[in-house]
């Protein structure tokens, strides 16, 4: 082949005997890469088909396979926008009392008295160790069978108010009870490995400054734990957005017993998941979105020079149309100068 | 200033400290050399209660540390009181330990603002003074790994000054350091040590401690062995452990 000829010096010379200064540099060739990309593409094309192309026969009629406008008929359905705002507010308060109950178990846990530290570690025992759907079971049912009447007064001694157990825990109230109490349990571990992660440096420089013990927390150790607590606290809160859809079960209207509703009336089961499924996952990418963006700023301090944002790469290349990137020295990219 | 009576220390069943007695008198320069495991940082760490000692008494600036004194007994303090004496002594860390999240300007400023709760203004000239007089007047707004560590080290200086304290200690501050930055952080301490501060240095920088100390302690095995100004330790020592220690450093 000719280009062959182009790319190689004779063979007797061994060297650069043909009179040019240098030689041309021939990448490796990856034949496997190029079959597995084009395997991707048929099978991208194929879905892409069965999702939009595809049709099917149902009932004498025929239509396409997905359904797509009955999904678009119940998106925005009013029923189903509720279910959307119930899943949100369970997300939420779970998350919320999760996070707080879990930096209170896992400061109790890290704490000198052997009563704190193990009162926390039979917490995340007991509600680590059962499943959040008996949990959740369990306060809405097991709370009023056992307690028909909460009362809250002095220990052993007087009740000054007395609350009915079913009308005081609705499903509602059980389902958040239920999710925020088992959240707290994993957030506990969460917290308790971003403080042990923090350098005991930290907490001697502190003291030494005179800083209070809760001042040290929450000015100088929790702030460094943050980065350690945010990746894990984002993939619970993906997690939780979904697991909201187990208070399903105990009779509240979330956003998949809405769409079940509706389905269980005009029996569109599968396109009805869809709509729930393109709800969870609107959510979920906003989520790794904001969780993106929480990272970044927890991050000042630790990496010498923050990467740029997928907007900021966008506008950069905007700006000058083409990248010239040109192969600077080492001593000028610019993170290394102002070291010395 | 400083007044140490037989203090003692151990960690589990090893005896670290074996009753040290020591004095340092208020605007004196003290530096504690010794072996590794001589008990030079411990001691250090006693005298700011990061450790808690096990006998003995030790007190600075007339006051027992972290204790309080009612007849032949010893309360141990608060956590709020401790934190009182401890914001009158300033500390240096081998590893600087500067708050990572902290901007250098922020890190200088977290004693006064959260610790004496001063107003930001005045704060913040005097923490752009003190960085000015460690030579980092252009680094206020960068963060601590921005920093070489001969730089951080500096730094870490000015936030304890910025505290105001009667006392420095200071905790091997040179020995995590590039030989070549080692100059300018001993610089900044001489600088303080001429200024009058009181100052208890552990080293091993003995051409520091001949230069500056006004007493150099030589501590080995959890005792103190000699002590005495530079020109004598340093020079003629009286003891053969410490001659045979400065055989090998020097």
């Amino acid at each position: 082949m000719s280009s062959d000829t182009a790319a190689t010096p004779p063979a007797s010379s061994g060297g650069v005997a043909d009179g040019r200064s240098s030689m041309t540099v021939v990448p490796v060739r990856h034949p496997w890469r190029w079959m597995a990309s084009v395997g991707i593409l048929v099978l991208a094309a194929m879905l892409f088909n069965t999702l939009v192309f595809s049709h099917l026969t149902r009932g004498g009629t025929r239509e396409g396979r997905f359904q797509w406008g009955v999904v678009n008929q119940y998106l925005f359905d009013a029923p189903i926008m509720r279910g959307v705002l119930v899943t949100l507010e369970l997300t939420v308060i779970a998350m919320a009392v999760g996070v707080s109950l879990g930096i209170l178990l896992a400061i109790m846990r890290l704490s000198a008295n052997r009563l704190l530290s193990g009162a926390a570690w039979l917490y995340i025992w007991f509600f680590r160790g059962t499943p959040v759907l008996v949990q959740l079971t369990f306060w809405y049912v097991g709370i009023s069978y056992l307690y028909p009447h909460l009362t809250l007064g002095v220990p052993f001694g007087t009740a000054l108010w007395t609350f009915n157990s079913t009308t005081l825990i609705t499903a509602f109230v059980a389902g958040a009870l239920g999710l925020s109490l088992n959240e707290g349990a994993y957030m506990s571990e969460i917290v308790r490995a971003g403080i042990i992660a923090v350098d005991e440096g930290q907490s001697e420089a502190a003291a030494s400054l005179g800083m209070s013990r809760s001042q040290t927390l929450r000015r100088i150790v929790l702030p460094q734990a943050m980065r350690v607590i945010i990746p894990p606290t984002g993939n619970e809160t993906i997690s939780m957005l979904k697991t909201t859809s187990l208070v399903s079960a105990i009779a509240v209207t979330d956003l998949f017993q809405a769409t079940q509703n509706v389905s269980n009336a005009n029996y569109q089961v599968v396109p009805l998941l869809l709509v729930a499924s393109l709800w969870y996952l609107f959510f979920t990418s906003l989520l790794t979105i904001g969780q993106y963006y929480v990272e970044r700023y927890y991050a000042r301090g630790a990496s010498r020079q923050l990467p740029p944002t997928p907007f900021q790469r966008l506008t950069s290349a905007l700006r000058r149309e083409r990248p010239a990137a040109p192969v600077a020295p080492l001593t000028e990219i610019p993170w290394v100068a102002p070291h010395d | 200033m400083v007044e140490a009576r037989g203090v003692r220390k151990s960690f589990g069943r090893l005896e670290v400290l074996k009753g040290i007695d020591l004095t340092v008198g208020r605007g004196e320069v003290l530096c504690l050399i010794g072996p590794s495991g001589s008990g030079k940082s411990t001691f250090l760490r006693c005298i700011n209660h990061l450790e808690k000692i096990d006998g003995g008494t030790l007190a600075v600036d007339g006051e027992l540390v972290g204790y309080r004194q009612s007849g032949y007994r010893l309360h141990e303090l608060r956590d709020r009181e401790v934190c009182a004496s401890r914001a009158l002594i300033g500390m240096v860390f081998q590893r600087f330990n500067l708050f990572p999240h902290l901007s250098v300007l922020d890190n200088v400023m977290a004693g006064p603002l959260w610790v004496k709760r001063a107003p930001t203004g005045p704060t913040k000239t005097r923490a752009a003074e003190l960085l000015e007089r460690v030579g980092l007047a252009d680094k206020l707004a960068s963060y601590p790994n921005q920093l070489s560590g001969g730089q951080q080290q500096r730094v870490a200086i000015a936030r304890a000054l910025a505290m105001d304290p009667k006392l420095m200690l200071f905790d091997e501050p040179t020995s995590a350091l590039d030989p070549e930055l080692v100059g300018d952080v001993l610089d900044v301490m001489k600088d303080l040590a001429a200024s009058g501060m009181t100052m208890i240095v552990v080293t091993h920088e003995m051409g520091f401690a001949k230069e500056v100390a006004d007493t150099v302690v030589f501590m080995d095995n959890g005792h103190v062995v000699e002590s005495g100004a530079p020109g004598q330790v340093l020079v003629e020592p009286a003891h053969e452990r410490t001659r045979s220690f400065l055989a090998k450093v020097l």
